[in-house]
This record gives structure tokens, sequence and C-alpha cells, in this order.
């Protein structure tokens, strides 16, 4: 019976399956960070809880060791957005709206999308298993810079390798399916300036993915190759090691490395929001009962941000000494990019002038979405800059600016999302008093989390510091605020557990919803499977003259009032 | 459940059957990979302090001969599907067959290839032009591969659809043909750059 979930081709039973993977993934990556932010709030006292599970050869006694605290950086961003935030976003999100929301009977390729998640579930595997063989897990950051994890002994780094190829197979099944869908299976009447926001953020993050990530795949291969068949891909001549000349053939290029991964990195950043705009801009859409401020200039800044976030990859090399001419075009195009980032808030924030807008828990998310992503959008300004980045380059300002953008930004717009589709998937509500609470307390606690980034970066604190900088002099001046970003942590777990019980309790007894409870335009929202066509635009609410507040882009001719 | 429309009839307004855009969209993320490991191939050989004269190190006859095979067994295929668009099942299996020998006969003349560079001691980790001839044409032997196995299958299991739908039956060799000409065209590319340049 349940067996029977695991294999079907369905594509709302493969979106739930990678809703519940990527939110134990979710879970896993900010059980990690836990660990690392009591380590940097107390360095050297045991964690306590669960210092005793995390194995003598890491944590003897329960204290971090230096080395398990690599692995927990490194497996921490590998595994919110590699594991945990693309396969919500795109996985599940995608998978279960996009065909119902351009009235598709599924996806293009249902057996591909099967395959994708076991992909998918194949590389998570790969990735959690990499903790318990001899060494641990990966430890050389998520970015795996070369030469360095060329030369990480044990297997950890080679299954970190081995877990990319997996799930870059799955990304690229799934991407070429969603792109497949939209462009085939349109219900009549579907044009594409009639696709919701959402559909649109959807296709051009599947664009992305599928001709951003093979550069990573390239590189997992040579970085495979340096590792296993003894080849210098990423070493250069003349490397020493602990003093010992290196016995290698040389002549390989370190950097080559960083292109390749930045080439996927820099795109991948923008899969990693552009879902999340597609949500916050389908709920604002719901709540303030208006269309969105202009729609099609946010579909064009899209397509501007999808084809310029392949040129821009080189900002997070500024300090490679690269050159001032090429530096000169990378500052250019980051500051060009930022444009078509600001026109889509832009227009979201001018969406909800005069609206009147309900205050429901997933507005609530989108509308927090909003100043967060600001915040990091504008922090990233500095950064884009090689002046001023060579002074924050690899402190914790960067860890703030992008932070920002994933955790009240992004995650937010995903529960914004959870919290706005639960109704449509499960037929009840999520209550909504806890889910206030938890949309206050995880506001609060990510700020508090994430603001003293920025002051702790600029007095010049390194990220990924195994004692949170109390060894530096100039660190000393910043270091207290440690341990109130850590209390935030915790407090946000405790946050956390008002949704996870929200989830379990509605989803048996949340009060029944109605087939359309927010009143929505779109598809997805409709009863019945038979097939649909399409008469209007995406978000006919408050037509004048219409009988009521929205007009289903399903339903043929708005009945005039008195009619 | 609705049945999914276009799987074999086009779509009026894009022209395309869905597993056409698939396999095209597929193909346009190979080329992004095979663009990255040609981007690294000329990035390490243009920092590289001396490079090994290619073709002495590696054989132009060998690799011309591959070529040949290649390109051969690329047009079988395409004579493979006009025949099954002409209904002709028979010559449909004999081109099929020969495009199946010719990519056998390249993994053959490939592993030869292999084992003499080995057999001279020569190991990808000598210096990286050994290194990259190694790891592009490896990926590009496992692309062969695929494209075997999915030709074996269209030859065999696979022809059974036939009986029953051969409009959809012949698009999927199409398809199979569209990936076979690509890995064709990789190789054309790699030879080249890898013996030659
Ligand atoms: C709006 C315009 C943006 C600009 C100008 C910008 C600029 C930059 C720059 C220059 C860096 C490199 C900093 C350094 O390493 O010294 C950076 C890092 C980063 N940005 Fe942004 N960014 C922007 C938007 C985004 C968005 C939308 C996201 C994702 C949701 C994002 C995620 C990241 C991440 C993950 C890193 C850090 C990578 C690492 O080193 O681990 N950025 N940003
Ligand atoms: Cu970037």
């Amino acid at each position: 019976m349940f067996l029977k979930y695991l294999a079907s081709t369905d594509h709302k039973v493969i979106g739930l399956l990678y809703g519940f993977t990527s939110l134990l993934f979710l879970l896993v990556g900010f059980v990690l960070v836990l660990v690392i932010r009591w380590q940097l709030a107390y360095p050297g006292d045991p964690v306590p809880l669960i210092g005793g599970w995390l194995g003598e050869a890491n944590a003897p006694g329960g204290i971090v060791l230096p080395e398990f605290y690599n692995q927990l950086g490194a497996m921490h961003g590998t595994i919110m957005v590699f594991l945990g935030v693309v396969p919500l976003a795109v996985g599940a999100f995608g998978n279960y709206l996009v065909p119902l929301q351009i009235g598709a009977p599924d996806m293009a390729f249902p057996r591909l999308n099967l395959a994708s998640y076991w992909c998918y579930v194949a590389g998570g595997a790969v990735m959690l298993a990499s903790f318990f063989v001899p060494g641990g897990a990966a430890n050389n950051g998520w970015t795996s810079y070369a030469p360095l994890s060329d030369l990480a002994p044990g297997a950890g780094q080679t299954m970190w390798l081995a877990g990319m190829l997996f799930i870059i197979c799955s990304s690229l099944l799934g991407a070429l399916n969603v792109i497949t869908t939209i462009v085939q299976l349109r219900a009549p009447g579907m044009t594409w300036f009639r696709l919701p926001f959402f559909v649109w953020a959807q296709f051009i993050t599947a664009f992305l993915l599928l001709l951003a990530f093979p550069a990573l795949q390239a590189a997992a291969i040579l970085q495979g190759m340096d590792r296993l068949a003894g080849t210098s891909f990423f070493l250069p001549s003349g490397l020493a090691v602990s003093g010992q000349r290196l016995e290698v053939a040389g002549g390989g290029n370190a950097l080559l490395w960083q292109h390749l991964f930045w080439f996927l990195g820099h795109p991948e950043v923008y899969v990693l929001i552009l879902p999340a705009m597609g949500i916050v801009a389908e709920v604002v859409a719901n709540n303030t009962r208006k269309p969105l401020w202009g729609y099609r200039v946010m579909v064009y800044s899209l397509f501007v941000l999808g084809v310029l976030s392949f040129v821009v990859w080189a900002h997070h090399m500024f300090l490679t000494g690269m050159g001032t001419a090429v530096s000169a075009f990378f500052q250019t195009t980051t500051m060009i990019i930022s444009i078509p980032s600001v026109v889509i808030l832009s227009s979201l924030m001018l969406s909800l002038h005069g609206g009147s807008i309900r205050f429901t828990t997933p507005m609530l998310f989108a509308l927090a979405f909003l100043p967060m992503f600001g915040i990091g959008g504008l922090t990233g300004l500095p950064l884009g800059l090689a002046t001023t980045d060579i002074a924050l380059h690899d402190t914790n300002y960067v860890v703030g600016h992008f932070h920002y953008l994933v955790a009240p930004g992004t995650i937010f717009a995903l529960f914004a999302g959870i919290y706005h589709w639960f109704p449509r998937v499960t037929g009840r509500m999520l209550n909504d008093w806890l889910g206030r609470i938890h949309f206050a307390g995880s506001l609060v606690c990510m700020n508090v989390i994430f603001l003293p980034m920025f002051v702790q970066g600029l007095a010049g604190v390194n990220r990924r510091l195994w004692d949170g900088g109390a060894e530096y002099v100039h660190a000393q001046e910043v270091l207290y605020l440690n341990v109130p970003m850590s209390m935030a942590a915790f407090a946000l777990a405790v946050f956390q557990l008002f949704f996870i019980a929200n989830l379990f309790l509605s989803l048996r007894g949340g009060p029944a919803a109605e087939p359309n409870p927010w009143r929505a335009t779109t598809l997805e929202w409709r009863t019945g499977g038979e097939p649909v066509r399409v008469y209007r635009d995406p978000y006919a609410y408050s037509v004048p003259g219409a009988p009521s507040d929205f007009v289903p882009q399903y339903q043929a001719e708005p009945q005039r009032a008195g009619a | 459940m609705q049945a999914l429309p276009y799987t074999t009839e086009v779509r009026p307004d894009t022209g395309l059957t869905n597993p056409k855009l698939g396999i095209w969209l597929f193909l346009a993320s190979e080329v992004m990979l095979f663009g990255s490991f040609f981007s690294s191939y000329a990035l390490l050989r243009s920092g590289a302090q001396a490079w090994p004269d290619q073709s002495a190190v590696l054989s132009v006859p060998l690799g011309t001969l591959n070529t040949v095979i290649l390109i051969t067994s690329s047009a079988t295929m395409v004579l493979s599907l006009s025949a099954i668009r002409a209904r002709h099942l028979d010559r449909f299996r004999r081109y099929l067959r020969l495009t199946l020998l010719g990519g056998v006969a390249f993994l053959a003349v490939k592993t030869f290839e292999y084992g003499d560079k080995f057999s001279h001691g020569l190991a990808p980790g000598d210096d990286n032009f050994l290194g990259l001839y190694f790891t592009l044409t490896g990926v590009h032997a496992l692309h062969v591969l695929v494209g075997l196995a999915v030709n074996a299958y269209l030859l065999w299991p696979g022809s059974r659809m036939w009986r029953t739908e051969p409009e959809r039956f012949a698009n999927r060799v199409e398809v199979a043909g569209i990936y076979w000409h690509f890995v064709d065209v990789v190789w054309i590319v790699l030879f080249p750059v890898l013996y030659v340049l």
C-alpha cells in the first residue's frame, strides 16, 4: 500500500514525496547548524543534549573537534542548498503545482519524474552515509575548493562528488520535464501571458538547472579523476603538503575548479530565489485581491535575470588576482543583474499599494519575504564591487548576505507556500494561531541570528572559524554577539516545533477546507478532473462589475451582477 | 485520468512532440557538459608550461578509423529511421543492426587504444594531456554505451511497440537517432582537439 506511492508516477504523489524528503533534509541541515552555533558561542564546551550522539571520533565527550566542525559546515551548506531548498522549491512545489496551474493532466514525462526523485534520494543517501565512513563527511566547505578538496584524505570528499553527480542527474531530469510540460501541456486558452507568475518562475529556474548544473558535473568528474586516478587537473606544480613535496604530475589549475563551480554556483542562487519569488507573487496577488502590479515587466525581468546569471560568476572570485579588466567586466554585469531583481521586488511592493490586504498566515510570510530579500539584495551590492569585496570577502558579512536571501527570504517563501497550498493538498486548513506563532518567532529569531553577522563581518571576522573568532584580536569587540545569535538559533528551533506540530495535527484534525478556501483565481483550485479551458489572465481579482471579487481563469464569462 | 497529449502527435502551436522537445533539452545540457570539459581543456593547455605533441602520443590512424566508423553508424541510423517511417520493419532492423555494430566497433577500437596506452606504461596521472584524454574519451565512451543500450532496446524488446503503435515507435527511433548523432558530433570535435591540434 505504502510502496505503491513510492513507485507512483503521478506528479502530485512525486511532489509530495519530494516535499516530505526535502523537509527532512532541511531538518538535518538545521540540526547540523545548531551544533555549529553551539560551538561558535561556547567553543570547547560539550554540546548539550545531543553531544553524546555525535560520535567519539567527532566530538569526544561531546566537544566538537575542528575537523568535525569543518564537516558540519560543508554538509550544512550542501544539504540545505542541494538536498533541501532546491528539491522543495522545484521538486515539490514545481511538480505539484505546475501541471495543475497550466491545466495539464500530469508532467510530460511521468517516469522520468519518478527517476528524478530516486536519483535525488540516492544522492542524499550517499551524502548522509559519508558521515559514517572513516574520516567522516566532506569537510572542504560546500564549495569544495581545490586543492584542499582534491587532497583531502578519506572517502568523504569522493562520496560528496558521487552524491553531487546523482543530485545533478536528478535536477537535469526534473528541469527538462518542467520545461517540456510548460511548453507542451498548457491547456487550451492558456497562452504564455496567462501563465501564473509562479509557472514563469519555475520555467526560468528549470533553464538555469538545465544549463548551469552540467558545469559542476564536469567539475565533479575532473575532481574525481584527481582523487581516484591520480590526475592533476586542479593541482598546480610544486605543491607541498605538511612540508612534503607532493608526488603528482602537477601543471593543473586550482582556479579552474572555482570557475566551474561558480559557473554553476551563481545561477544556482537564482534557482534558490526565483521559485520563492513565484510563490510570493501568487500569495500576494491572492491576499491583496488585486492583479500583480507590472506582471509583464516581472516576467521580462525573469528572462533578464536568467540570461545574466550566466555572466556574473566570477564576482565570487575577486580575490583570486584575476586582473582589473576581468574584474571590471564582472562588476558591471553584477550591477546590471541587480536591476531586474529590484524590478521584481518593487513590483511586488507596489502590488500591495491600495489593496485590501488579508493578513493570513501565508500572507504574513510573503510580506516578511519582501524586506528580508531587500536586505539580502542590498548587502550584495558592496560584495559585487571589487574594492569593497576585498575587505568583505570570506567574512561573516557574506554569510549574512546570502542567508538573508535564503533563510528569511526563500525559506519564508516556502513556508508561505506550504500554508497557502496545504488545504489544496490535504483538504484541511492549517491552524492559524500556531502559524502566527511560528511566523512571529521565526521572523524575530532570523534577524537576531543574521543581522549581527554584518557587524562581525565588517569588523573583519572570517567565516568558517572553529572558535568563532576567539583567537583573533580584531574579533574580540564583536565576539559577544555570538551568544545571542546562537540563542536565537536555538529559539528558532523551538518555533519550528509549532510548524511541525501544526502539520501533523492539522493533517488529521484541522478544520475541513472548502475547495477554494482562499478564493483564488488560478487553475489548481479547480474541482473536478475534466479537461479545462482558460479564458483570462491569471489574477482577475476585484474585476469591476463581477459578482464576486475574483473570477477564476477557467470561468467562461463573468456573470454580471444581477444577471 | 486524462491521457497525456502530444506524446505522439505534434502540438500545432509549438510544432513539437514532447519527446522531441525533451531530447533537445537534454542535448542542450549535454552541450554544456562537454562545453565545460572543452573549456577546461583550453584553460589547462593554455596555462601549461609544456604540452606533449598530441599526435605523437595518440594514434591518428586509429582515431581516424573511429571517426569513420561513427559517421557511418550515424548514416545507417538515418537509414533505419527512414525505413521505419516507410513502414519497412526488416530494412529498419538491418540498418539498426549495422548502427549497433558500428558502436561496438568504435568501443572495441577505443578499448584497444586504452590497452595500448596502459601497456606502454601511460596512465591518466602522467600529465594533464593524458588525464584529459582518458577523462574526455571515457565520458564520451559512456555516452556511446548508453546509445548502444538504447538502440539495442529498440532493436529487440522495444520493437514490440511497432505492432501496436507504429507512429510512436518511429518517433522513438527518431529520438534515439538524435542522441546518436549528438554522440557522433561530440566525437567529431573530440578527435581533432585531442589527436591532432
Ligand atoms: C541582488 C543582487 C546580488 C548581488 C549583487 C550579489 C552579490 C554577491 C557577491 C559579490 C558574492 C560574493 C561575495 C564574496 O564571496 O566575497 C555573493 C555571495 C553569495 N550570494 Fe549573492 N548577490 C546577489 C543576490 C543573491 C541571491 C538572490 C542569492 C540567493 C538566494 C545570493 C546568494 C549568495 C550566496 C549563497 C553567496 C555565497 C557563496 C559562498 O561563498 O559560499 N545572492 N553575492
Ligand atoms: Cu553570485
